[in-house]
């Protein structure tokens, strides 16, 4: 059984303009010990998604349906009791903006034991111990003499370090990180994401990585869901992503990353906007924004279908899967005559 | 000291006819204490001896983590902050002293393009009257001269010129972007300052806004400089990068010199930490993870700047003697301010460490 197995999850908006279909029919498993990569843009919904899961939406306004099974029970239904349990303890969570998620008038060692004690029965002493143990281990130095500071005597790596701290100070096994690293510079980055590979080694938890970082998924991700407009365009193991996309979508996000490995002298670019989810495209979501665009895409939404002879890939476009490997050989080409020239 | 002053002179050599040259440019933010008898305790130095020129038609990158004083820098060159020291020359002219009316003329020759598209606009402006502003400060053609110009430039940067009547919010953050791109075109500048004009926008768009400043590069003549955190947004829009630490460069080369050779070990490590979207490549390589966060520029580390964090960091050299800006190998416009460059790319993680020593024999030979 796998750890969590998310099934036709669906989550819409209440507002004063109509209904966002934010999460529309999103599916995914997380097995113990894996991560999986969620990539798209803004607005695509992917840390919707997550907020979902862990019972974080508004109430007021927000709807949900489908399942979320967390070893076997439904999130979703769980009543609010029990989701304070899993929470910080079974599933943690670190917040895309380091800035605002700690609280600015509490001490870093009160908040870090705070979460510790909420959820098991231990003394100040020893949540403070064990508040300083992950200090150390997410590489703050003077972990001890750093428990008395204000989140505002730390830097925005190190803030960053805090949350990830704290989320693992009950050893979850789930971690989700929404862009842990999109606020950092890349020397931070790197220092974050070889902490979160190393941590994920020693005590086995599964990560779900949010993030709209192509380059961030290839080095860490098992599995990879795109998402585009709410819903999900393809998703397989990162080898198959990366190297035999099947969805235009996906094929725009490579082409307009510009890197350092091949030169090139335009960006491939998708045109347009991503779609408001108010009023979302009829048929394919990405219809409007796709060079392939055939007239069936503007009629009938493309149902998620297994990529033939290659199992595990999963992707939803009409285009038949002859022009597929055309353009997806092309595009891999032309990164690597890139790769040549430069 | 006075060798080292000399040795950032010369490492610039001038032919004449650059469009902008700096020159030891320092830029230090007093820290005051008192309120009534404010006194200065300390300085910031955000820029603390910058040099490069730039030629016509060239796009300077600059990259360095937050808090090295790009964005000062900037502002600096585009006198919207005095700098403290220093000699910024364009077109031949030294403008470091100006007043804001002798600036007025050259403030059309160089714009300016700003990080946040959400910030950077007057919300309770309209687009048409946002572009027009400069036309209008600077008195170029009657009310519909203007008018057509704006809705011409619109056009150019890809924007229905039918929206000219339109409020910002009314636009997407890429659009936004557009429109602070013809604002900076409005008058036909030759430089322009692209402070992150990217980092806040989703890749899709990005990608819109590196196309469309490419082809006005080639469609106008522009020059740029293009600051960024993005290495590979860097690397794909320069042709000259400047690596930036702790206000001061560390290195400057030519694009494909910095990426395929980079000397310094701050390049080097952030090279390495850039994610690379191959899942083959990506994963067997090693990020050279950098300890701990940058100083703080109140009170920079002795010597060479990057020492503290620097893996290959010998002691007695490199904490007491500051290295020069010079050639340190390959082509003659590369340079780098470390003792012990590195000596090929990519190195793997003990040679970054150990040739620290190697390094040593090889300067003593």
């Amino acid at each position: 059984m796998a750890l969590l197995e998310v099934n036709d999850l669906k989550t819409y908006f209440r507002t004063d303009d109509g209904v966002v279909r934010a999460v529309d029919g999103v599916s995914f498993s997380v097995d113990k010990g894996q991560t999986l990569g969620i990539v798209g843009e803004s607005g695509s919904g992917k840390s919707v998604t997550c907020l979902t899961i862990m019972g974080l939406n508004s109430k007021r306004s927000a709807i949900s349906s489908g399942s979320a099974l967390w070893k076997g029970e439904d999130l979703l239904t769980a009543n609010p009791r029990r989701l304070r349990e899993i929470r910080g303890s079974e599933i943690a969570m670190i917040f895309q903006d380091p800035m605002t998620s700690l609280n600015p008038v509490h001490k870093i060692g009160d908040q870090l034991s705070e979460a510790m004690r909420l959820h098991e029965d231990v003394s100040r002493k020893q949540a403070r111990a064990r508040a300083v143990e992950l200090l150390k281990a997410v590489g703050i130095p003077r972990p001890d003499r750093r428990l008395d500071d204000y989140p505002h005597q730390f830097s925005g790596g190190m803030r960053q370090r805090v949350m990830i701290a704290m989320s693992l100070i009950n050893n979850p096994d789930l971690l989700i990180a929404d862009e842990p690293t999109t606020a950092l510079d890349v020397t931070t980055q790197a220092q974050i994401l070889t902490l979160i590979e190393r941590l994920q080694e020693e005590f086995g938890s599964a990560v779900i990585m949010i993030t709209h970082d192509l380059g961030v998924v290839a080095e860490i991700a098992d599995d990879v869901v795109v998402m585009y407009a709410a819903e999900v365009a393809e998703k397989g193991h990162v080898e198959q992503i990366f190297k035999k996309p099947h969805h235009p979508y996906t094929w725009g996000l490579m082409g307009s990353l510009p890197r350092l490995d091949a030169d090139v002298e335009r960006l491939v670019q998708i045109q347009g906007q991503p779609p408001s989810m108010l009023r979302p495209p009829t048929g394919c979501r990405f219809h409007p924004r796709c060079p392939y665009v055939m007239p069936i895409c503007k009629e009938v939404d493309p149902e998620l279908t297994a990529v033939s002879d290659d199992p595990g890939h999963l992707q939803a476009c009409h285009l038949d899967e002859e022009t597929k490997d055309r353009e997806a050989a092309k595009l891999l080409a032309g990164m690597m005559s890139g790769q040549t020239a430069s | 000291m006075a060798m080292q002053e000399e040795m950032r002179q010369t490492a610039l050599e001038l032919t004449g006819d650059e469009l902008l040259v700096a020159q030891d440019l320092k830029k230090y933010f007093p820290v005051t204490r008192g309120i009534v008898f404010q006194k200065e305790v300390a300085s910031v130095k955000a820029v603390d001896g910058v040099s490069f020129a730039l030629h016509e038609g060239e796009t300077l990158g600059v990259v360095g983590e937050s808090g090295c004083g790009k964005s000062t820098m900037a502002r600096c060159i585009m006198k919207l902050l005095e700098p403290t020291g220093g000699k910024i020359t364009f077109r031949g002219q030294d403008i470091t002293k100006l007043s804001r009316a002798e600036m007025r003329p050259f403030r059309r020759e160089m714009m300016m393009i700003f990080q946040d598209p959400y910030a950077s606009l007057n919300p309770r402006k309209r687009v048409g009257f946002i572009v027009a502003e400069a036309l209008q400060v600077h008195k170029l053609g009657t009310d519909a001269e203007i008018k057509r110009r704006v809705q011409e430039l619109l056009e150019v940067v890809g924007l229905n010129p039918e929206h000219y009547n339109r409020f910002p919010h009314e636009f997407s953050g890429g659009q936004r972007q557009r429109i602070g791109v013809a604002r900076a075109l409005a008058v036909n500048p030759k430089l322009i300052v692209c402070d992150e004009p990217v980092s806040a926008l989703d890749v899709s768009v990005q990608a819109q806004i590196l196309n469309l400043l490419k082809d006005l590069q080639r469609d106008f003549n522009l020059t740029y400089i293009f600051i960024a955190h993005d290495l590979n947004v860097v690397r794909h829009i320069s042709d000259r990068v400047m690596v930036m630490y702790l206000g001061q460069v560390v290195e400057t080369a030519d694009r494909n010199s910095l990426y395929q050779e980079p000397k310094h070990p701050y390049t080097g490590a952030l090279l390495s930490a850039v994610p690379v979207p191959d899942p083959t490549v990506g994963r067997g390589r090693k990020r050279i993870v950098l300890e701990g966060d940058v100083p703080s520029p109140m009170n920079p580390p002795s010597a060479c700047r990057f020492h503290p964090r620097c893996p290959r960091f010998v002691e007695g050299r490199c904490d007491v003697e500051e290295p020069a800006l010079i050639n340190r190998g390959g082509p003659a416009s590369h340079t780098a301010k470390c003792h012990f460059p590195l000596e090929r790319w990519p190195l793997t993680e003990a040679e970054m460490r150990t040739a620290g020593t190697a390094g040593t024999t090889e300067t003593a030979a």
